[in-house]
């Protein structure tokens, strides 16, 4: 069982994707710990990746003295911790995100206030 | 004529006359019906009146004891009072404590008064039955007599009004909440194990003792009395955590893995709560105590190093996470206070950057950490609230799903990169801050898909007031998040250099102390 419990208990789990506006998505800025942890948005899957990136993210990450630095042909991406290569034309979906996964890129050169990682 | 003078009884006469001798077993009714959640846990006790209590408290003891302690306590706190005690303290921002321990920590005594006395009944033996019921009321007590010291200041600051709606609503203080909503859910072996060892003995100096601490250096005679009220109550809870953890580890061998696993998970979820208490230390006293680092190696690495030694003749071992905090203890108060930073707008206190002083301070006690990895934020920081920039985040923060702390613990041998660890289960994915929370969620996942993580029920619209027309034009959801917290915008919340509370105080200030 995969839970101690004094009888039956399962339930349908809190966070399925059906219950958001549009599924999660974790987005993280390699050595930009300013902004103190990953964020979680819910992006709409029709979104272009690079729409995300220049549409979105401005607003996310734009307050860090490094963003306006930041080329995005350059941009290295992890998912789950692995390098990934999504593509900047296609949308979340057709780049293979789903609900609750977790992305980070990383800008060589920039690496955050005095080199700190902040 | 002869008087018959009839002895006065010993203390161990008197303790089995009004303790054990009051228990009876149960012939009406069967035994498991009468006691249902002695088995499923799978703890095997085969003796209860093996178990000892040093005290030997009985029940009138205790009554006469306690009552001696409120009157004490409350002539303080009215002289406190009414001397306007409140203009003493060394600096308003150290009031930010208090509203950090009321929203934070209060509600849990009084979630402990509710635990233990489950427990208590649950237990069929009479010594840690009478025992479980002392410490519940206790926490009872705790939990009244600090709102009651604290109550003083909300006439005058903001931020205290609203601490029980915030408990159970507010993003960070669902790392309190869902850490004794686990504890008191579990069973009543877990329970004393989470709440009775592993918070009370092993932790709670790391808790009770630097706000108190605090707020003796900062001129709270007001939070401090409450703590040394406490303080003959705490190390009866200690003693009763000890024997608790001996006698179920003595009755049968069998016992011996599942306490472990529960001592390994206990000390990982105390010491995430304990984040809040590291910062404090380090960023929100005015005049400190010790350094968060060094209240580690006195009452973690020493203190509790000892202890586990002490254990280690019933086969246990030191909690499996210890060797990793041991390593954080250089960077935790850091990271953490620069998420109450980033997040000032949506907490019911007020944070800072800290000053020039400040940082030369935490540069000697963190000289391998501090100027290498966290000054250049603060002065960062600095530069831009000087410039009108204060830095606010808007954008919500991913969770741990076991801690429900935001995902800003670093790998324990690179502070520069956040830990990331992941697990599925039934098709969906969770996501924690480090191996602790992960091994906890992988034990019992059915329980922690449960989590009320306040970023996912943000987006999920259940945080809204139900008068709420997200259909407006201008609709704006963080504003009627924080409605719903019942947070005031520029009262309880945002910058300490903007807030009301920084300007009254100055002015109360001068009006105590000239014409």
């Amino acid at each position: 069982m995969a839970v101690t419990a004094i009888g039956a208990y399962e339930f349908a789990p809190k966070d399925s994707v059906d219950k958001f506006p549009a599924p999660l998505l974790y987005v993280c800025w390699e050595d930009h710990k300013m902004f103190c942890s990953p964020f979680a948005v819910p992006f709409p899957p029709t979104l272009k990746f690079g729409d995300m990136c220049k549409g979105a993210f401005p607003g996310i990450f734009g307050a860090h003295p490094d963003f306006a630095k930041v080329d995005w042909d350059q941009t290295q991406w992890f998912k789950s911790g692995r390098p990934w290569r999504p593509d900047m034309d296609k949308t979340l979906a057709e780049n293979g995100l789903g609900h609750k996964d977790v992305i980070r890129f990383r800008t060589p050169g920039l690496t955050g206030l005095s080199g700190s990682a902040f | 004529m002869d008087i018959k003078v009839n002895k006065k009884l010993g203390l161990k006469e008197r303790y089995n006359l009004m303790t054990r001798d009051l228990a009876w077993t149960p012939t009406y009714q069967a035994f498991k019906d009468v006691y249902p959640y002695m088995q499923y846990e799978g703890i095997k006790i085969h003796d209860w009146d093996k178990f000892e209590d040093p005290f030997r408290m009985t029940m009138d003891a205790y009554w006469k004891y306690q009552a001696e302690k409120e009157r004490k306590l409350y002539a303080i706190i009215d002289a406190f009072t009414q001397n306007n005690g409140h203009l003493g303290v060394t600096d308003a921002r150290y009031i930010n404590t208090l509203k950090l321990f009321l929203t934070g920590v209060s509600p849990l005594e009084y979630m402990a008064h509710r635990g233990f006395a489950h427990v208590g009944r649950a237990f069929p033996g009479a010594g840690p039955r009478v025992a479980c019921l002392m410490q519940s009321l206790d926490e009872i007590r705790h939990a009244q007599t600090q709102i009651h010291s604290m109550s003083n200041y909300n006439k005058h600051y903001n931020g205290f009004q609203n601490w029980r709606h915030q408990h159970d609503r507010v993003w960070y203080l669902s790392v309190p909440k869902s850490f004794f909503d686990d504890a008191i859910t579990a069973g009543p072996f877990e329970f004393m194990i989470a709440i009775g060892f592993a918070f009370e003995y092993v932790l709670t100096n790391l808790l009770f003792v630097p706000f108190i601490s605090g707020a003796a250096y900062n001129g709270d005679m007001g939070a401090m009395a409450f703590g040394f009220s406490a303080q003959s109550d705490e190390s009866r809870h200690m003693t009763l955590g000890l024997e608790i953890i001996k006698f179920i580890l003595e009755q049968d061998p069998d016992n011996l893995p599942i306490v472990q696993h529960w001592i390994d998970k206990w000390f990982w979820r105390g010491y995430r709560v304990l984040t809040l208490v590291a910062m404090m230390m380090d960023y929100m006293l005015p005049k400190r105590v010790m350094s968060w680092k060094e209240a580690w190696e006195i009452y973690a690495e020493q203190n509790g190093g000892a202890l586990f030694a002490d254990l280690a003749r019933y086969g246990v071992k030191a909690p499996a996470g210890l060797a990793q905090a041991c390593k954080d203890k250089d960077h935790l108060s850091h990271q953490a206070w620069n998420v109450f930073y980033n997040y000032a707008a949506a907490a019911p206190f007020h944070t800072w950057a800290p000053s020039e002083a400040d940082m030369k301070w935490l540069s000697e006690k963190y000289p391998d950490t501090f100027d290498k990895y966290y000054r250049p934020l603060w002065e960062h920081y600095a530069k831009e609230q000087k410039e009108g920039r204060r830095f606010y985040n808007t954008t919500l923060p991913m969770l741990c799903q076991t801690c429900q702390i935001p995902m800003f613990f670093t790998e324990p041998d690179d502070p520069t990169k956040v830990a990331y660890r992941e697990s599925d289960y039934k098709g969906e994915k969770y996501h924690f801050c480090s191996d602790g929370c992960k091994n906890i969620f992988d034990h019992e996942p059915e329980k922690y898909i449960q989590s009320w993580l306040p970023v996912h029920q943000i987006y999920q619209g259940n945080c809204f007031c139900p008068d709420v027309d997200p259909s407006k034009p201008d609709f704006n959801p963080l504003a009627e998040v924080l409605r719903w917290y019942k947070i005031t915008w520029g009262e309880d919340n945002l910058d300490y250099a903007d807030s009301p509370d920084k300007k009254n105080f100055e002015q109360w200030r001068v009006q105590a102390t000239g014409n």
